[in-house]
Order: structure tokens, then sequence, then C-alpha cells
């Protein structure tokens, strides 16, 4: 709760955002004071994205005001954010990159000083990363570049940081990094800052948070302390029921072996197999080898032998200029074909019944896809693939950024899939999805280290198998 | 730095010096100080259109225009520079400006690029006509001796190489506000919300462009002593390939001042190559063109390789 002691670090009062007819943002008032770590939940499309970029000064308000307090603008006030979708300049390195958020760093031997300045908030934030801060971000994995990008939120930078916006800052880190991550939060909002921390993850938020905010249709509809909260009370709030039997794992039938690569990997006809270990151990470059090779030859045939679903939307998912109709029906386009031309009305009977099916938030599919939330982006991207007659569906990470009812509706249709005879096969970095799978390859310092199934399909075995090796070393 | 972020130069290096000695075996006497200078003469003024389509690319855009420009910038040199100092630099300056100003149109208006600087080389070329009907003019007595001076040990093409690389490097590469140029190719998005306006960054980087171009067309016209309006126009093309040959990608602000320079010489060299090695003209730009694809096939294997590695 807000000590009226202190100055208020930003205040919002009735503020509104419309894009066009549509309401992202619908009157919200809320107080951020030093010291407070502010968990904001909502599912998909509830508007969590617009309040940042409100907060952060990114977007002016349509309707309501927007006060820094200690300074005239956000970056003035030490407003920070750091973004879902990574937002680095990928040409250069770390250290360059901060000074393009960090202005004062001018004159003679300013790329030493950022190196410095880097190193040291990676380090306060991420003791033992190993980034080195000269090197290239496009070089770097994606949690890697997160963890960079976390630390420029963090840096020193011209005025300190007073408060810290964190969009969904684990999506791409393993449980050790995200734990470092929880912790220097705590330490921050100890010492007098504050964090507004967007996550998906439960156990993250009553970890860290000291009041949620549940947002729901662009309007508060929860406001309290952390504590006063139980778990299914907030996913209640936000509006989904969390399905309790994520265990209803009961051995289900799956028929030939039809996948099987040189390094072990292998799926049946109707089974989920997940791929598991710690973030950037190779699971994405097997899957990646595996889709290339089975879907690179000359001639392409009408129905692809397997489908992609991406994790990083932005770089292998979506065609942004492209509507969401479009984005969706690419991976059919051959299947309702004549004479090479596209049936359009039955592309558009398909996009119709999928975005009933999966629940796309839209009027009109026609709209450009970009006008969607990330959630929206993904679940399009899943459209694509199961809309095609496929076998195989390849996932990578597809869930990152994506609510818990979206996930629950999106495990229930995988699971329906499967019982039709769809093999998938999916990387995630979410425990709770992997034990999701029928079977479990960990994989390790770019190889599977081990194969689980069944009940031994545990959070402990897949620990033990991402680590063992690390240990030894 | 990584050992690959470092190969990005190596190949352009290597290209240049493969290219260097086959032409030394081929024409021994080229290896001297007189040959140098004569072999690298005309790579100035390509370097300079060379830096200046650089910027563009840097900012995720394409410059069809460069060839156009350097042609008016030397028109105006050889004949208002030549005729009256100080309208001659007031109309240099007007030309940068103008440049700046097709920057901001197009990041305002979010034009592409490719289209507005098409349209605007008709302009320039129109004006070049304007000031220069037929081709004539001369060269201003100070830039003849500029670009005919003959320091010691170091032919003076070469130390103009050296120069233009390693002061377009500490430019771009080194400085503060080089490193947010470059940032606005790789993340337009990021550096906007870090407070920096974009329209003023690609204006900075347009203008600095039309400097460039500004400074190949004096290059030019000090070398040849006079002027045409089309004396350039296949400086478009060639800068495009100087940055790419150079280790400089079309987006995402991958680029090389070193590396462009580079390109620029490389591509001059393989014309008195050609020449050297008694090819028709007839073929003398397909081949070019031959050497250019070569190149950039190396390059794609050599990143494969990077990227298995």
């Amino acid at each position: 709760m807000p000590d009226p002691g202190i100055a208020p670090i930003v205040t919002l009062t009735d503020a509104a955002k419309h894009f066009g007819a549509v309401r992202a943002l619908d009157g919200v008032s809320l107080t951020i004071s030093p010291g407070e770590c502010l968990g904001l939940v909502g599912h998909n499309g509830a508007g969590k994205s617009t309040l940042v970029n409100v907060v952060n000064g990114g977007l002016a308000p349509s309707g309501g005001e927007v006060t820094f307090h200690g300074g005239t603008d956000a970056l003035g006030a030490g407003v920070r954010s750091v973004f879902q979708e990574l937002s680095l300049c990928p040409n250069l390195t770390a250290a360059e990159n901060l000074r393009i958020a960090h202005g004062g760093l001018k004159g003679p031997g300013w790329r030493r000083r950022a190196r410095a300045e880097i190193r040291e908030s990676l380090d306060t934030v991420f003791p033992g990363h190993g980034i080195d801060p000269g090197a290239e971000v496009d070089r770097l994995s994606i949690a890697e570049r997160q963890m960079v990008e976390i630390a420029i939120g963090f840096a020193p930078r011209d005025t300190p940081a007073r408060l810290v916006i964190l969009d969904e800052p684990t999506s791409s880190l393993d449980a050790g990094i995200a734990d470092q991550l929880l912790d220097h939060i705590a330490r921050f909002c100890a010492g007098g800052g504050a964090v507004v921390f967007i996550t998906h993850m439960m156990g993250e938020i009553f970890r860290v948070a000291t009041r949620i905010i549940v947002l729901k249709d662009g309007r508060v509809v929860a406001d309290h302390g952390a504590s006063d909260f139980t778990r299914t009370g907030l996913v209640d709030a936000m509006g989904h029921v969390a399905a309790e039997d994520a265990a209803e794992l009961s051995e289900r039938r799956t028929g030939d072996e039809i996948v099987r690569t040189e390094d072990g990997l292998a799926a049946c006809e109707g089974e989920i197999v997940g791929l598991s270990g710690l973030a950037g151990h190779g699971q994405a470059e097997a899957l990646a080898r595996l889709y290339l090779g089975e879907t690179s030859a000359w001639r392409s045939r009408a129905v692809p032998p397997m489908v992609f679903v991406a994790g990083d939307r932005g770089r292998d998912g979506l065609l942004p200029l492209w509507s969401i109709l479009r984005n969706m029906s690419i991976s059919i386009l051959r299947q309702g074909a004549r004479w090479g031309l596209v049936d359009r009305a039955a592309e558009a009977k398909i996009g119709d019944e999928w975005k009933r099916r999966i629940g796309i938030r839209t009027d009109d599919v026609t709209n450009p896809i970009m006008s969607l939330s990330g959630g929206n982006q993904q679940k399009v991207l899943f459209a694509r693939a199961l809309a095609s007659e496929a076998r195989v569906v390849v996932m990578d990470d597809p869930m990152r950024g994506v609510d818990v009812g979206t996930k629950q509706d999106v495990y229930a249709m995988i699971r329906a899939e499967a019982a039709s005879g769809r093999t998938f096969l999916w990387y995630s970095t979410e425990t709770e999805e992997v034990c999701q799978c029928d079977r479990v390859f960990v994989y390790r310092a770019g190889r599977i280290s081990a194969e689980l199934t069944g009940a031994d399909i545990t959070e402990e075995r897949i620990l033990e198998a991402s680590f063992e090796m690390q240990e030894a070393s | 730095m990584n050992v690959i972020a470092r190969h990005r130069i190596i190949l352009p290096v290597v290209s240049l010096a493969v290219l260097l000695a086959a032409t030394f075996w081929l024409q021994p006497r080229a290896m001297s100080y007189f040959g140098l200078n004569l072999l690298f003469n005309l790579a100035v003024p390509i370097a300079l259109a060379t830096i200046a389509q650089m910027l563009i690319i840097m900012v995720n855009d394409i410059d069809l225009s460069v060839g156009a420009f350097v042609s008016l910038a030397a028109c105006v040199t050889a004949t208002i520079l030549n005729d009256t100092p100080a309208l001659g630099v007031l109309v240099l300056a007007l030309m940068v400006a103008g440049y700046a100003a097709m920057g901001v149109v197009i990041h305002r208006l979010e034009l592409p690029a490719i289209v507005v600087t098409l349209g605007m080389s008709f302009i320039w070329g129109g004006l070049a006509l304007f000031v220069l009907p037929s081709p004539g003019g001369t060269s201003p007595g100070w830039l003849r001796t500029l670009m005919t001076v003959k320091p010691p040990l170091i032919p003076a093409a070469v130390l103009a190489a050296l120069l233009i690389g390693g002061i377009t490097h500490l430019m771009i590469m080194r400085s503060g506000l080089g490193t947010v140029l470059r940032g606005v190719g790789g993340n337009t998005r990021s550096v906007a919300r870090a407070g920096w306006s974009v329209t003023r960054l690609k204006a900075l980087a347009y203008g600095l462009a039309g400097f460039f171009g500004v400074l190949s067309g004096m290059a030019l016209v000090g070398l040849t002593t006079s002027a045409d309006a089309n004396i350039a126009l296949r400086y478009t093309l060639l800068s495009i390939a100087g940055v790419i040959l150079g280790g400089g990608e079309f987006t995402g602000g991958k680029i090389s001042p070193v590396g462009a320079v580079i390109g620029a010489l490389t591509l001059t060299l393989a014309a008195s190559f050609l020449s050297f090695l008694r090819l028709s003209p007839d073929w003398q730009i397909g081949a070019q063109g031959a050497i250019l694809i070569l190149v950039l096939t190396a390059r794609l294997l050599f990143n494969r390789k990077g990227v298995a590695a």
C-alpha cells in the first residue's frame, strides 16, 4: 500500500487510451510510490502493455492525466522500461546499447566508461553472468540479450532509476537466472526503488510483489496488497479458471515412430514430445535442424511434412505488414489453390473458423496483425500451424508471453490434436509445460542428456538431467 | 572482440590483397609509387561516394541519387566554385542541407527511400545540366594542387584512402553519436524510446552523406580538371557495391567505414586488372560484376561456416 509520507513517483488519474474504437485503457487511476513492487496481471489484451506505455511516457493518454513527480517527463523522473519483445540494437555491443539509453556517456574514453557501467550493472543483477560487454548483441543468446536489457534498465545512467517496469522479464530466462533477477528486484525495492512487474508466472508474482493489480478489459478490477490474494483468487480475478488437473496423464496410445534424428530425438504418431533443459542448450537448434531438414526440398508439396510455431515472433513468425487472415492462411494456401490461384472464399472460411476455435480477440480478421496484442499474435501463429494438414508440429517455446487462460486453451487444443494422431515436438522453458508431454528429452550443452517418459517426468528429474554435468566439471 | 566479429573486415582485406597481388603479377611496374598512385587515383572520389552511400545504408535506407548528386557537385565545383568561390561554397552547403531535408521528408512521411532518392536523382541531374549544359568548366587551382600533391613515401591516393577510412571510422564506429546513428539502423524503436529524435538523427545521417557526396564531386573535378553533367552516374551502383564488398549489409545498421573504403579500392582495381588482362572494354562491366559475385559468394560461404562453428 502507498505510504502517504513519501512522495509518489508517478500518478495516473483516470487515464484512458483509445485506439480507434478499441478502448485499450478505460480510465485507470494508479499511484506508484518508492519501495513498492507492483505486480501487474491480466490476460492477453487486458491493456497491460498500453498501461506500461502510458506510465513510461511512450504513449500520451487520450483522456485523464499522468503526473511524474521529480521530473518533467518519464525519463527525467527516472522511469525505465524493459520490454517484452527484445528491444536492443542487435548490431551494437552491449556497452554501445547502454550509450543509446545514457546520453551522458560522452567525450574521449566513453567506450571504456560504458563497458565499466554495463559490467557493473550486470554484476549487480546477475552475478556470474559471463557476458562480454564488448560483444555484439546479435551474437548473444536470447536469454543473454534479455539480461543485458534488464541490466541497462537498472544501470545508473543520467538520472538514477526510480521506477523500473519489467514486462515479462523472465519469459526467456531459465530458473536460476530468473531467481537472481527476483532477488535483485527485492533488493532494489528495499533500497527505495519501485518496480512494476508483469509476468504470467504466479509463483514469481507472489514471491516479489508487495501489491498486485489485476487488469481486465482496460480497467483495474482488483488492487490489493499481495498478501490479500491467493493463487486461485488471482486467477479468478483475471477472469479465467485455472485447470488444476494438469496431471491428467493417462497412458495414451501412440502410433509408429515417425521422427528420428541422428542425435537421438524421436517421436511417434500422436505423441507430444517435450524438449527441456536450461535455456540455450541446443533445443531450439535441434528443432531448427529437424524442421529445415524436412522442409527444404526444392519442390515443396501441397501439404508440408511439418509445420513450425515460432516463439520469437518478430524474427521467425510474423509477417508484420500482412493482415491477421493472411498471416494465418499462408500455411494452407496450396491446399485450397486451383490453377495456382488462391481460393479467397475458402481462405476466409478457414480464417473465421480458427478465429473462433482459438479465440483471437479481433472484430475482423482482415485487420493488420500488429493491431493484436502479443498473446493474440501468438494464437494466430498457432492457428497457422494447426490449420495445415501437416502431421508433425514443431514448437519453439511458443508460450513466451502468453497468459494463463490462453495457455490452458492451447494445452487442451494440443492434447485434442495429438489424440487425433498429430505429433508435437515442443521446446519449452517452463517446466509446467514440459510436464504435459508424453516423453521429454532433456538437453545439456547441445546434446540429449536424458529421455524421460510417463511418471518420470518431474521437475526434479528434469533439473537433475540439466545440471549433472555442470556440477561434475 | 570475438573472432567472427573481426572476420567481417578480413574478407574485404583479403579480396583487395588477392586482386592487388594478381595485378602486380600481371604488371610488375605497377608496384611503385607512381604505379600505385595511378591505380588508385580514381578510387578517391569513389571511396567518398561509397562512404556517402554507407551512411544512408547505415540507417536502413538506400540512395539511388548518389551518382547524380556527385555529378551536380562536380559541375558546381567546376563552374560556380571556380568563378565566385563564396557563392560556390554557399551552393554546396545548400546541397548538403537539401540532402538533410530529403532525410527528414523520407522519415516524416514514411516514404520509401528508394523511391524518393530515385526521383531526386532526376532533379540533381537536371540541375547539373542547368549549371553546365555541355561538358567543360575548370577545376579551381587549389583543388587541382591538392589532388595532385605528391607526399613523400606514400602515394597521395593511398594516403587519402587511409585518411578517409580513419576519419570515418572514428566518426561512425567510435564516437557516441555515430553509435546512436548505427543504433537507428539496428532498432529504430529502441533509439526513439531512449528519448532521441529519430528525425534529427536521420537528417544528420543524410546531411553527412550529402557532405561526403560533395567532397566526392570536388575530388573528381580536382582529378579530371573539368566536369560533365553525367560524369559520375555510375557511382550510384559502384557505391552500393563498394559498401557490400566492404562487409556491410543492406539492413540492420551493419556497416564498416574501413571496409567501404576497401570496397571502393577493390572495385577501382578490378577495372585496371581487367585492362591489364587485355579484356575488351565490352566485357569489362560484366567481368567486374563477376568479380563482385565471386567475392559475395565467398562471404556467404564464410558466414555460413561462422554460424556452423
